[in-house]
């Protein structure tokens, strides 16, 4: 049974539960499991309806023509949708021309020729400088690189480079036009090397955009929107979603905020954070938290950086509860970040710790994977563990 | 032989991409079109006469010795054992290539990578190296490491992640590594293991050694900046390195025509002052003579040498890749049924009563059993215990890490069917 302090709280009771907790406040022991279990398997084939859920104020889907694809096709679509409005978008990078390794950039050499759909030889830190230039020069370069893993000969480019184009200029010049795509995360056998999830590096970096979608319909819109903005954004693209099943996603193009979080389910106890791949394993967790009565606000950030602090603060005032889960390691995730700011603005309104639900401090391991990751069950029983707190 | 072709990918009859005769005698390497053979050994030290960096050749395309002088030269420290050794090496290695593929066709393996036309310039290379000479490799290079004696139960330990896998079961399958055979575990980023091996190679020259690094990558590879500073890095502080590229025509899509406009790899070397030389990399005996000169030169003179060998990615590029999408048919064909280096070989070793149908079949055969035989047992072993998940990520654990372990382990107590196989 759930014995759950009520949304609206007073200092006055919260104090009082923090001095009657003051021992666990210090350490939140994590293995210490709640003795209840869920029966797991009711979620092996379980249907993402909230994930493919869609805020309507956002987007109109019902009343536009549309077709079904997956997140592949979407992402597709919003470069071919860039390419036609603007002739200076340009889509490159390794094995591109093809069509991609993941079938990404699909006939947009046969659409638009061999100047504006292209192969790069082999070398990213050449994919990320050539990228700059060209933006430097008023075009609007989409750069893939082929998986986020292989973005770091890049790092350099990006770091110091793109991020800093426009305010080491004193805004003479700007490389606004700049777009980074990158296949991230995992997929179940990748090991250490197609598997990352390298968000928090580059939410390390003023000047940039970091931008992930969990959909179709969001791929299509937060990527029009990012080739859009006029700043250097790098989209990372959980590979693992590319042929997951299909969303109908308006015909023509459309764009999605950056910087806006979006609140995906509603709720009262506990508000519950992620992005990109791990909302699939969220809503799961957020089900199974249900059967036993917890009824959480699911967030997906979307972008991570510059994050969109005031809808995250405003949720766990409400709930007075935040569980954060990302599958990149625990320590400086940036799950750190979101977790530091929500101590700082929510603190009188918290009930229990914010908790991190993350990937281990190790590599990301290959035969070892399904224990190295954040999974419904590890959310789940965090999110018990911060409504017992 | 062609029915195991055909499990890859059926092939329809060939109709070349080239006329007969310029089949029978001029080399098409996708990498050098325009490059034409010779029987000259010559390490470049300038641009030669000729517009286009020759390919240095032993033997020709239809395995018939047309460079004696310089085949004596090889017989001279290859003798007529090593040389079989070499070519059964060859057909254990495309033997277990096809199991492991299919293999992970039918979803028992996750993923694979075949070696399939390179066998020359794997094992070329590997029979001229000494036991205590250094490899660092990119990941096509599993001949290598069979010759140097990685046992088939060894591989396929890797590949399956069993208990027995030296790497614990945390990398993707082809990732081989071994410590007695003196072979870095493989990493996929590209090109690092490039600057590293000129470290090893300046190490190995301070600690007075008579060996070499070696260091081989793919002329993909070779566009990263990795290469440039490994170049630069090796010939200024004149290290004991050599620089094996496979040039094989493609990375994963992308044709050498999209990768380099410029004279393939070898003509980069000059402009770092490396001596450079372009061999037949499907021909097993230019490959041995070039490493053996090049570790000759290398460790006497204290400098690094490049190698461009000249082959053609025979497979896909993985299990993950589709090479129907982007090459015809008949240009595979051309290279697997008419270009293939162990069918070179297989014939001058025929001519030469070395070898006949009787222990083709035989070696075949055993290799095929031994393969399937382990495939069964390796599915079925232990995989790597889950303490490993956080061991060597330093020499010690962390305590924060060892919490974080803590928290699997209760997971995994309370929730036993859900961590456990199959789920
Ligand atoms: C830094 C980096 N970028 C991209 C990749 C993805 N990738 C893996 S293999 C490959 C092609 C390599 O081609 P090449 O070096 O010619 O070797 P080959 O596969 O032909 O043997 C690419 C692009 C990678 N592994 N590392
Ligand atoms: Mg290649």
């Amino acid at each position: 049974m759930l014995n759950l302090v009520r949304p609206g709280r007073n200092v006055l009771s919260h104090l009082g539960r923090r001095l009657y907790s003051s021992q666990s406040a210090v350490s939140f022991d994590r293995t210490e499991l709640d003795s209840d279990k869920i029966d797991f398997k009711k979620y092996l084939n379980f249907n993402h309806e909230i994930v493919y859920n869609y805020t309507k104020e956002e987007i109109d889907v019902e009343n536009v023509p549309t077709h079904k694809t997956n997140m592949c096709g979407a992402i597709n679509e919003a470069m071919r949708h860039a390419m036609e409005k603007d002739e200076k978008a340009v889509v490159f990078g390794e094995d591109v021309a093809f069509g991609g390794v993941f079938r990404c950039t699909i006939d947009l050499m046969e659409k638009f020729g061999k100047d504006r759909c292209f192969n790069t030889p082999l070398c990213e830190q050449g994919i990320a400088g050539f990228a700059i230039g060209m933006a430097a020069m008023g075009y609007k370069p989409i750069a893939e690189f082929q998986f986020a893993d292989y973005i770091y000969p890049a790092f350099d480019q990006i770091v110091n480079e793109a991020a800093k184009y426009r305010y080491r200029s004193g805004n003479l010049f700007n490389v606004g036009g700049l777009t980074m795509r990158a296949p991230c995360s995992a997929v179940g056998h990748g090991g250490h090397y197609h598997s990352q999830s390298p968000e928090a590096f580059f939410a390390h970096v003023p000047g940039i955009k970091v931008v992930v979608a969990r959909n179709p319909v969001q791929a299509k819109g937060l990527l029009l929107s990012c080739i859009e903005d006029d700043n250097p954004v790098l989209f990372l693209e959980p590979k693992k979603l590319y042929r997951l099943s299909a969303s109908t996603v308006p015909d023509d193009a459309y764009y999605l905020p950056l910087s806006k979080a979006e609140i995906i389910k509603k709720g009262t106890h506990v508000t519950v954070i992620g992005w990109a791949s791990q909302m699939y394993v969220l809503e799961e967790a957020v089900k199974m938290a249900e059967e036993v009565g917890i009824d959480c606000e699911l967030i997906d950030l979307r972008t991570i950086l510059p994050w969109d602090v005031e809808t995250v603060i405003n949720s766990v005032s409400k709930t007075g509860r935040c569980v954060i889960a990302h599958e990149a390691p625990h320590t400086n995730g940036f799950g750190a970040e979101l977790a530091a700011t929500i101590q700082e603005k929510c603190f009188l309104n918290l009930e229990a710790p914010v908790i991190r639900v993350c990937g281990l401090d190790t590599p990301f391991p290959l035969v070892h994977e399904k224990y190295y990751v954040p999974d419904n069950l590890k959310c789940f029983e965090m999110i018990k563990k911060v409504v017992n707190y | 032989m062609l029915s195991r072709v055909k499990c890859i990918r059926p092939l329809t009859s060939a109709k070349r991409f080239y006329s007969k005769s310029e089949l029978l005698t001029t080399p098409k390497y996708p990498g050098a079109v325009n490059a034409k053979f010779t029987k000259d050994l010559v390490f470049h030290n300038a641009v030669p006469n000729e517009p286009v960096f020759p390919i240095f050749h032993i033997m020709d395309l239809q395995g018939k010795i047309i460079n004696q002088s310089s085949y004596k030269s090889v017989r001279e420290t290859l003798d007529d054992d090593t040389l079989v050794k070499m070519y059964k090496t060859m057909i254990q290695l495309e033997t277990m290539d096809t199991i492991l593929y299919n293999a992970q066709r039918q979803g028992r393996v996750s993923f694979y990578m075949t070696n399939y036309g390179e066998e020359a310039v794997q094992i070329g290379s590997a029979a001229a190296l000494t036991e205590t000479d250094e490899i660092f490799a990119q990941y096509r290079e599993a001949g290598v490491l069979m010759y140097r004696g990685f046992t088939l139960e060894e591989f396929m330990n890797q590949c399956f992640s069993t208990s027995k896998d030296y790497g614990k079961g945390r990398q993707m399958p082809v990732h081989y590594g071994s410590k007695s055979l003196r072979v870095q575990t493989i990493s996929s980023p590209l090109a690092t293991q490039i600057p590293q091996a000129s470290g090893a190679g300046y190490a190995i020259r301070l600690s007075d050694r008579k060996d070499v690094a070696i260091c081989y990558f793919g002329e993909g590879a070779a566009s990263e900046g990795d290469f440039h500073s490994a170049l630069n890095f090796a010939a200024v502080l004149k290290s004991q390195v050599i620089f094996l590229c496979r040039n094989n025509g493609y990375a994963i899509s992308t044709p050498t025509s999209d990768q380099y406009k410029g004279d393939g790899i070898v003509a980069r070397g000059l402009g770092y002052g490396i001596h450079s030389i372009r061999v037949d990399g499907n021909d097993p005996f230019a490959v041995y003579m070039a490493v053996r000169e090049a570790r000759k030169m290398s460790t006497e003179k204290h400098v690094p040498v490049l190698i461009e060998a000249m082959t053609y990615r025979g497979g896909h590029h993985s299990t993950s890749d589709d090479a129907s999408r982007y090459r015809t048919t008949n240009e595979l064909t051309y290279w697997r049924e008419q270009m293939n280096p162990i069918f070179r070989l297989k014939k001058f070793l025929t001519n030469e009563k070395l070898w006949n149908e009787e222990n083709e079949n035989q070696v075949r055969d055993d290799t095929r059993k031994k393969v399937l035989s382990l495939l069964t047992s390796v599915e079925k072993a232990e995989k790597t215990h889950l303490d490993e998940l956080v061991t060597d990520v330093y020499d010690q654990v962390p305590e924060t890490l060892k919490e974080q372990k803590k928290f699997v382990d209760a997971m995994a107590k309370k929730y036993p069917e859900a961590y456990s196989e199959g789920h």
